[in-house]
């Protein structure tokens, strides 16, 4: 067993198809997608592509924040603020540096929703907002809210942005620097982003479908969610419900192009393989995988050849939740924790929504319908331009 | 945490610091509000096909990573950890200047690509070949110092034996423009100018021949006041067994604004009968400029001499085998680093 364990004893999320880690529970369990036209944002693309977003416009996320009306929060902070509080809430924090207590967020496109709003007229009113571009921001109001002074951190790796916070969270308690830390990540939808993968002509105008033969490409998302995660010291000492631990971590970089993946999927099956050599399983131990899953093209494969380097032709089950949630970049990693926690919670796996053919080069079937079954050990990959990899596993004891 | 030791610093910045001939000597003063780096001829570092297409930041990088790997006789480093604050903001303008021209039309994804803040990054990564552990940070002005405590965290746990760590920032055509207005209209304004530049470091777990200097402490932490910075400091110095009267000199972030109050603070308290340095009067205030303050100090260590353009006072010690730097943007993303001679 490993020593100093990292526990998760809270987790809070926003996302597409609801605003609650029990909303999420009941969506993903009646296979409800968050799919659908964009309504928040006036983009030329609206009739071309389809959405994970969240319905609230930033004046109601604000609202529910009590935050007065000349705030100057982009939406990415709103939506990390309100997951990151969910999540203290969930772990039952009254006093937040009782113990040494961190925040390591992640974000790719922080506040670029309102810049792309001011860029080219800033004038001495919206110059105020200037500030809020910055990756840093939606951290440093997080931080605020929860009260955080100590150790604070942001990481951007692209799309697997979240799953390197929640990895620098488990490390510093492992290392006994921290004794609890907010770790997740945020990523409002912004026109930047979408007009960056509308270029990359990687987005799907209908449903995505991961995994599947005739996938299209992805469709974006917006979401935030945060885990507590706490040592074995502190869950003793106050008596805490241990909802699942992190039991490995992997990082590792595909070097092979700034945004594809290599064919052979190198980076992935690296990941993979560290963060089982850190949990210290084999992998048939992983009873589930919640994969990357884009249903882009070129990751699908990679990723899929990633995951038969390791188990050849008994590949356990797995699905990818992106069909529910969109692509939440650099949120992902995150939402996809929480979803493997539930996972091993409820000993359920959840729907590839929308699969119909396996990919010929691959014969990989994923699971399409609600499962039930004893889980012990989930692994959650997430991927990012850069060939930036990273790989958790969760366990449940 | 366990020390780890620095094998070679290398800096892109305002100032003439990539050619390591001479340590802050002839160092040019600035009248405008932009101290733009000095570049060198990246034809020595990357082909001319791929520098083309790449953002000022991107170039710098890559530069800077390529050199401290070579200094440090390292060809390949187990974990490329990188820090910055705006990141890539030249190619992020570019992009959004496109999108704004021609209402979301015509555009081309070379410059999306390129803006994700991990570009630095990931072009080391792949320009080296280098599949090992790869995470950026973008702390605001704390980025650099999370790279180096992730570093530091890496070669503790053994899960690597070599690190190349390092900030870069770019200035920009547009956004700063608009930031150096913002900054304007305040009441107490930072009055350095506004830089950029790349630093990049090899450490290593252990001692190895051309080590000079390393890394005992660092500690980033979001909040703090006038008032506490004082225990704040000493506190830190207590988990090394040092009080502030071990510290030969100390190392400021200082800038000019209203915030440069916890910096005086110490000045007049715990150090004041230390010598005490300033350095963004040389390479412009921007998220990563501590990381200019890293390589000064390193370079103090190695050289045994402060430059006379760094000091804040008089005072001068025999010899600086004990480094402490302070740095905060606006009273947020603060960090205390410790370096030591080895």
């Amino acid at each position: 067993m490993l020593k100093n364990r990292v526990a998760i004893t809270g987790m809070g999320i926003i996302s597409s198809i609801g605003t609650t880690v029990e909303a999420n529970l009941h969506a993903l369990l009646n296979s409800k997608k968050g799919i659908a036209p964009i309504v928040n944002i006036d983009t030329r693309h609206k009739n071309e592509i389809k959405v994970g977003e969240i319905l609230q416009t930033n004046a109601e996320l604000a609202k529910s924040l009590h935050l007065n009306e000349n705030h100057n929060y982009s939406r990415t902070a709103l939506l990390g603020c309100i997951a990151a509080q969910q999540a203290v809430k969930h772990a039952n924090i009254d006093t937040i540096d009782a113990f040494r207590t961190g925040l390591i967020s992640a974000t790719s496109v922080g506040g670029m929703d309102l810049t792309e709003k001011h860029f080219q007229n800033y004038n001495e009113e919206s110059r105020k907002l200037i500030n809020s571009h910055h990756a840093v921001d939606s951290t440093e109001k997080i931080a605020a809210l929860l009260g955080i002074t100590d150790f604070t951190s942001t990481i951007s790796t692209a799309c697997s942005s979240a799953a390197n916070a929640i990895m620098l969270g488990a490390r510093l308690i492992k290392s006994g620097q921290l004794d609890r830390v907010i770790v997740g990540g945020t990523d409002g939808l912004a026109k930047f982003t979408i007009n960056g993968f509308k270029t990359l002509m990687i987005l799907s105008d209908t449903d995505c479908t991961p995994f599947d033969a005739n996938r299209k490409g992805l469709n974006l998302g917006e979401a935030a969610a945060y885990l507590v995660l706490e040592s074995d010291a502190v869950v003793k000492q106050d008596n805490k419900t241990v909802l699942g631990y992190l039991a490995g971590y992997g990082n590792a970089n595909d070097a092979f192009h700034q945004t594809a993946s290599s064919e052979n999927g190198e980076g992935a099956f690296l990941a993979m393989s560290k963060a089982l050599k850190v949990a210290e399983l084999n992998p048939e131990d992983i009873n589930y995988i919640n994969a990357h899953g884009t249903a882009t093209p070129n990751n699908d494969l990679s990723e899929g050849k990633a995951i038969k380097r390791i188990y050849g032709d008994s590949v356990p089950d797995f699905s990818s939740t992106k069909a529910f949630t969109g692509h939440t970049l650099a949120a992902a990693g995150a939402i996809e924790a929480v979803y493997s926690i539930l996972a091993l919670q409820n000993n359920v796996m959840f729907p590839n929504l929308n699969f119909k053919t396996a990919i010929p080069e691959l014969s990989m079937v994923p699971i399409t319908e609600v499962t039930k079954k004893p889980l012990n050990y989930v692994l959650s990959n997430s991927f990012g331009f850069g060939g930036n990899c990273s790989t958790l596993i969760f366990s449940k004891n | 945490m366990k020390p780890c030791y620095i094998n070679s610093a290398v800096s892109i910045s305002a100032q003439d610091t990539l050619d390591n001939s001479s340590f802050l000597e002839n160092t040019i003063s600035f009248e405008r509000k932009l101290a733009k780096a000095i570049h060198p001829n990246y034809r020595s570092f990357i082909s001319p096909i791929a520098s083309r297409r790449m953002a000022t930041g991107v170039k710098m990088g890559i530069a800077a990573a390529k050199k401290a790997l070579a200094l440090a006789e390292l060809e390949t480093p187990d974990a490329i950890i990188t820090g910055t604050g705006i990141g890539c903001i030249e190619d992020s303008e570019k992009f959004l200047n496109a999108i704004l021209d021609n209402d979301e039309e015509f555009l081309t994804p070379t410059s999306f690509i390129q803006s994700t803040h991990n570009t630095v990054g990931a072009q080391i990564a792949l320009t080296l070949k280098c599949k090992g552990y790869n995470v950026t940070y973008v702390q605001g002005a704390a980025s650099f110092e999370s790279a180096v405590l992730d570093g530091q965290l890496l070669l503790h746990e053994n899960e690597a034996k070599t690190v190349l760590v390092g900030g870069t920032d770019e200035l920009g055509k547009y956004l700063i423009n608009d930031i150096i207005l913002a900054e304007a209209a305040k009441k107490q304004p930072i009055t350095t100018p506004f830089g950029e530049g790349a630093h990049f470091f090899s450490l290593s777990q252990s001692k190895q021949n051309n080590s000079f200097a390393a890394i005992k402490g660092l500690k980033i932490f979001n909040k703090t006041t006038p008032e506490t910075i004082k225990t704040k400091v000493e506190d830190f110095l207590k988990e090394y067994a040092l009080t502030t009267e071990d510290i030969d000199a100390i190392v400021l972030g200082k800038n000019g604004d209203a915030f440069d109050e916890l910096y005086q603070t110490l000045q007049d308290s715990s150090f004041k009968s230390t010598p005490q340095l300033h350095y963004k009067h040389l390479c412009g205030e921007f998220f990563t400029a501590s990381a200019f303050g890293f390589w000064t100090a390193t370079n103090i260590i190695k050289q045994n001499h402060i430059p006379e353009v760094l000091k804040l006072n008089t005072i001068n010690k025999s010899s600086y085998k004990n480094i402490l730097l302070y740095n905060q943007l606006k009273g947020h993303q603060h960090s205390f680093t410790l370096l030591t001679s080895c």
